[in-house]
């Protein structure tokens, strides 16, 4: 194995044996739209119902059924493609790919081939250092799924589930701007959180929401490019840079062991890590397209396109960025909220009016923490945005310290209650009335003449061991600021 | 008996609002005609009972005054047309046992106009062929013989691929018949047959639950006995339908209402182009004839007859013969034993393919099967498929360029009358041939009508075409109602039910 070391540089390289290798990776990412109706039927595009549930005549492919376009997946596409500040084409053609295959009722895929609906455009990703790049967008077409085929489910046949059959993808094509598996992770991390911001896929990789075609070659810095392998159906981020990562060594073995890259179509082994062999160029299939003559060409009105660009949610970097300016908040804290927009909208909903940043604090570090130890998601939390914000509006009214805060915050995820019920529940108030404070100032003072003595005396110190007497005696809800000005008046008074 | 059987659509109708028949005197009528007809195969399937009950139910109706376009009207239903719980095949033995679980949109509109179902009707396989001979059924018979010359005594076709429809429609075994027609199928047998047929505007008749064959060519449309009933069964046909992307949502001109404006008053001043690349090598005189006697026709009712240029139409057949079979082989891929119709298992799903369709498919389809993959094959498609669909447009500019000058052309409908019964089939190419006047419509997706217009002198049919503007359907029913009258086509074929 070739040892994977990424050097700081723009461009990373990787060392092999023989020198360095400049490593060129293009994505392809299906991403099923958003849609509770397929793309060419009225069937239900839902994930999760009983084999051949959601199957219309047109998904089977009955004699003389026609397919009809779903303009609401027409609509999420042309959104997608502004989200991704890209080109979006008023004319786009429908073709027919045609192969044969069992879960492949009409015996053809409906895709766009030559004129797609969106064209060139870019994102902008954010790597681990903070630094960003822009990765181009050569494409985005809009195409049926096909079906399941199940091999075992009976010894000597194969299981159709045409539930599949139909669902509308949008088929989104890089440009080979990728030079690491880190590069690629981030650029499938920030196109699935545009995808979310804008609603038009759901981006549930595990459900088969989202699934990526890595294409990978390596070469030496500046030489023309190597041959590409496909690796398909990649449906984790993790699987992605898995892939990448082994896909790189392995060419890169390959060429310093004097052999050839050959062009050909790869699947991931998800148990061993490593990729295999599907089928060579040789074998691939000639598709035959042609414009489906069942569907007219699709033609968007520009006022139309013009009114989804107006009204396009705010998206992800936008929303980082008014974070900063608006709540005044880390670059850090602020991508770590704005990826996904629940976290945003939940996190506004807090912060509103209050100390802004202590909301981040508390939900980047206290909240993430225990929903993560307790494996829940922020959707399903038991502490709301607004007992949060409560919570966070205790310390800073002086209600409560921090640190019995973390107590108050602990019975909140248990309990669900409110952090001002806990407070009084528990009896957690902050004591800041001074005549009491005095009281107790008084008692410890009486009881410790010596070290008064010693305090007095030029031992500053033990300054500190009065405030912790104070506060043991207080049940630690004396508060510290009130106790300190007191104690130094009464001390050195 | 007769009397009923002579009745046009038309008729019918009048006489059943009348009372003078009922539905089901019509219907048991035409049940009877088939039976006696059976011989020329015809009906592939035959629902008489269905048609009984159609019929009372037609004639409760009529009783109540509820009465639709088409009430009581039997129809026999070319099999490319999918029918709820009727078997349909298209012909092919691939589509042995489908029964549909839904209804094709255009019989649909027949039956919500109350006409009555008779069956199912031969028709070439997957309506590939030009003589009802590729049909999974056998062949269909003319009901017209030669009554001299070389023909004489020979079984002939009655043109295809809506054969058993026309040969249906000649014998009198159904009152009207719809055909699809997707380079002439409708046109060349309703003039082997002495009937007329009308190709509408593509898109004027919903595909949906139509077997497709070449989805940008196929149009479905009515075979009948005169004008008036194609003028009628028409207006029950059309429809726009939100399930067919390529269906019209413009009205239908009245037809009714233009039949009776140019009976009543002519066609003066109306513009008829000739074109003159339709005079093609080996046609016969008695066609040149017949097409000059149509000019003069029409020219008597006033129109004003212009020789005209459409320079590309040379090219028409090649370009269909491109187009049509890249359609058809993507569109036949999903008959692949999976999911419905003839399975022939295999040791794996490419051999079960194989053969399955191997057994499946006739000859003539597997061979447009092959010429379509090959034109759109890599390395090919830039060769034949984009240079068909160049032409194709260049075809659609020939007829927007002489249209701005003419209302409508005359030309012959077929290069021939019928022919012989196993004559062509061994010669493809030939057969082919026989689309060279009605293909250029169905590449241009304009409407054409053929009218009976005479006899040959063997005494076998032959018909003239007009081919009008998209959506001019009503120009097409006014010329061929003077060619019609001019004609007095009264002919009935000797193997006619009576």
């Amino acid at each position: 194995m070739t040892d994977i070391a990424t050097s700081p540089a723009t461009s990373p390289l990787v060392e092999g044996r023989t020198g360095q290798w400049e490593v060129v990776i293009g994505l392809e990412v299906h991403a099923q739209v958003s849609s509770q109706a397929k793309l060419f039927s009225g069937s239900s595009a839902t994930f999760g119902a009983g084999p051949n549930e959601h199957v219309s005549l047109v998904d089977a492919a009955m004699p003389g059924m026609l397919p009809v376009i779903n303009r609401f997946c027409v609509e999420q596409a042309v959104k997608t493609g502004l989200g991704l500040n890209a080109e979006i084409n008023l004319f786009s053609v429908f073709d027919r790919k045609n192969y044969f295959y069992a879960d492949l009722p009409q015996g053809y895929q409906i895709s766009q081939f030559k004129q797609p609906i969106v064209g060139e455009g870019s994102i902008t990703i954010t790597l681990a250092d903070g630094t960003t790049r822009d990765i181009g967008i050569e494409r985005l077409h809009l195409e049926q799924d096909a079906g399941k085929s199940m091999h075992d489910q009976h010894p000597t046949k194969s299981y159709i589930d045409l539930n599949r059959s139909g669902v509308a993808l949008m088929e989104i094509v890089s440009r080979p701007d990728m030079h690491s598996a880190e590069e690629a992770a981030a650029y499938v991390t920030k196109l699935r959180s545009i995808l979310r911001f804008l609603g038009t896929c759901d981006g549930n990789m595990e459900q088969g929401s989202m699934r990526a075609d890595c294409n990978v070659s390596v070469r030496r810095p500046g030489a023309e490019l190597g041959t590409r392998t496909e690796t398909k159906n990649l449906n984790s981020i993790r699987f992605i840079a898995q892939a990448i990562n082994s896909e790189v060594a392995r060419q890169i073995e390959v060429i310093e062991d004097g052999g050839t890259i050959h062009q050909e179509t790869r699947l991931f082994d998800t148990s061993t890590g490593q990729t295999r062999p599907m089928r060579s160029k040789e074998d691939a299939h000639d598709y035959r397209y042609f414009p489906d003559p069942d569907l007219l060409p699709l033609e968007l009105d520009a006022a139309w396109v013009e009114h989804l660009r107006q009204n396009l949610p705010e998206l992800p970097d936008a929303l980082r960025q008014r974070l900063m300016d608006q709540f005044g908040l880390s670059a850090y804290d602020a991508v770590l909220i704005s990826e996904d927009r629940q976290t945003a909208a939940w996190y506004e909903a807090a912060a509103a009016g209050r100390d802004a940043k202590l909301v981040a604090n508390w939900l980047a570090v206290e909240l993430f923490g225990a929903l993560n130890r307790m494996g829940l998601d922020l959707a399903n939390s038991p502490v709301t945005p607004d007992q949060l914000g409560q919570l966070v509006d205790r310390i800073s009214d002086g209600t409560i310290s921090g640190r019995i805060a973390k107590d108050v915050f602990a019975i909140m995820l248990e309990s669900g209650d409110d952090p001002d019920q806990v407070i009084e529940a528990k009896g957690f108030k902050q004591v800041s009335d001074t005549g009491a404070i005095e009281a107790m100032i008084d008692t410890v003072m009486a009881e410790n003449t010596d070290k008064v003595d010693e305090y007095r005396g030029g031992k500053d110190k033990l300054f500190g061991f009065f405030v912790g007497q104070i506060m043991k005696a207080s049940k630690g809800q004396a508060n510290p600021g009130v106790v300190n000005d007191l104690l130094r008046q009464k001390l050195d008074g | 008996m007769s009397d009923i059987l002579s009745m046009t659509a038309v008729a019918a109708r009048q006489a059943l609002d009348n009372k003078t028949i009922s539905a089901v005197e019509l219907t048991e009528a035409y049940i009877k005609a088939a039976d006696d007809t059976a011989d020329n195969n015809a009906y592939v399937l035959r629902t008489s009972d269905k048609a009984m009950e159609m019929a009372k139910a037609s004639d409760k109706r009529l009783a109540k005054g509820e009465a639709g376009l088409l009430e009581g009207i039997p129809i026999g239903i070319k099999d490319m047309f999918c029918t709820q719980g009727v078997e349909t095949t298209a012909s092919s033995a691939i589509l042995k046992g489908f029964v549909p679980p839904y209804e094709s949109t255009v019989t649909e509109n027949l039956w919500q106009d109350g006409a009555v179902m008779l069956g199912k009707i031969n028709c070439d396989e997957f309506a590939m062929g030009s003589a009802n001979e590729t049909s999974a059924f056998g062949a269909v018979t003319n009901p017209w013989i030669a009554s001299e010359g070389p023909l004489q005594g020979k079984a002939l076709t009655p043109g295809g691929s809506s054969g058993g429809s026309a040969a249906a429609m000649a014998a009198r075994s159904t009152l009207l018949a719809p055909g699809t027609d997707t380079g002439g199928s409708i046109r060349q047998p309703a003039a082997f047959c002495g009937l007329v047929g009308m190709k509408p505007t593509y898109g004027r008749c919903s595909r949906r639950g139509i077997v497709a064959f070449a989805s940008s060519l196929d149009q479905a449309g009515p075979i009948t006995r005169d004008v008036a009933d194609c003028a009628l069964m028409m207006t029950s046909m059309a429809s726009y339908d939100s399930g067919d992307s390529t269906s019209i949502d413009a009205p239908l001109p009245d037809l009714m209402d233009a039949f009776a404006t140019a009976k009543n008053a002519g066609i003066k001043g109306m513009r008829i182009g000739i074109p003159d690349e339709y005079t093609v090598d080996g046609m016969p005189d008695q066609i040149a004839s017949l097409w000059e006697t149509g000019r003069k026709w029409l020219e008597d009712a006033g129109a004003v007859c212009v020789p005209v240029s459409l320079p590309h139409t040379q090219y028409a057949l090649p370009a269909y013969y491109i187009i049509a079979p890249a359609e058809a082989s993507s569109n036949l891929a999903r008959y692949d034993g999976v999911r419905y119709g003839q399975r022939v298992d295999g040791a794996s799903l490419d051999d079960m393919y194989a053969k399955t369709r191997g057994a499946g498919f006739g000859d003539e389809v597997k061979r447009r099967i092959l010429i379509g993959t090959y034109v759109l094959s890599a390395g090919y498609y830039d060769a034949y498929y984009i240079k068909a669909q160049k032409v194709r447009r260049l075809i659609q500019n020939d007829f927007t360029n002489v249209f701005a000058d003419v209302d409508a052309l005359l030309t012959p409908s077929t290069p021939s009358a019928a022919f012989a019964l196993g004559d062509e089939s061994k010669d493809p190419l030939s057969m082919f041939l026989n689309d060279v006047f009605t293909v250029p419509a169905n590449l241009a997706g304009i409407p054409a009508i053929s009218v009976p217009a005479g006899l040959s002198s063997d005494g076998l049919p032959l018909g003239l075409q007009l081919i009008a503007p998209s959506l001019r359907e009503d120009t097409l029913i006014k010329g061929a109602a003077i060619l019609e009258s001019a004609a007095g086509f009264d002919h009935v074929a000797s193997g006619a039910a009576s």
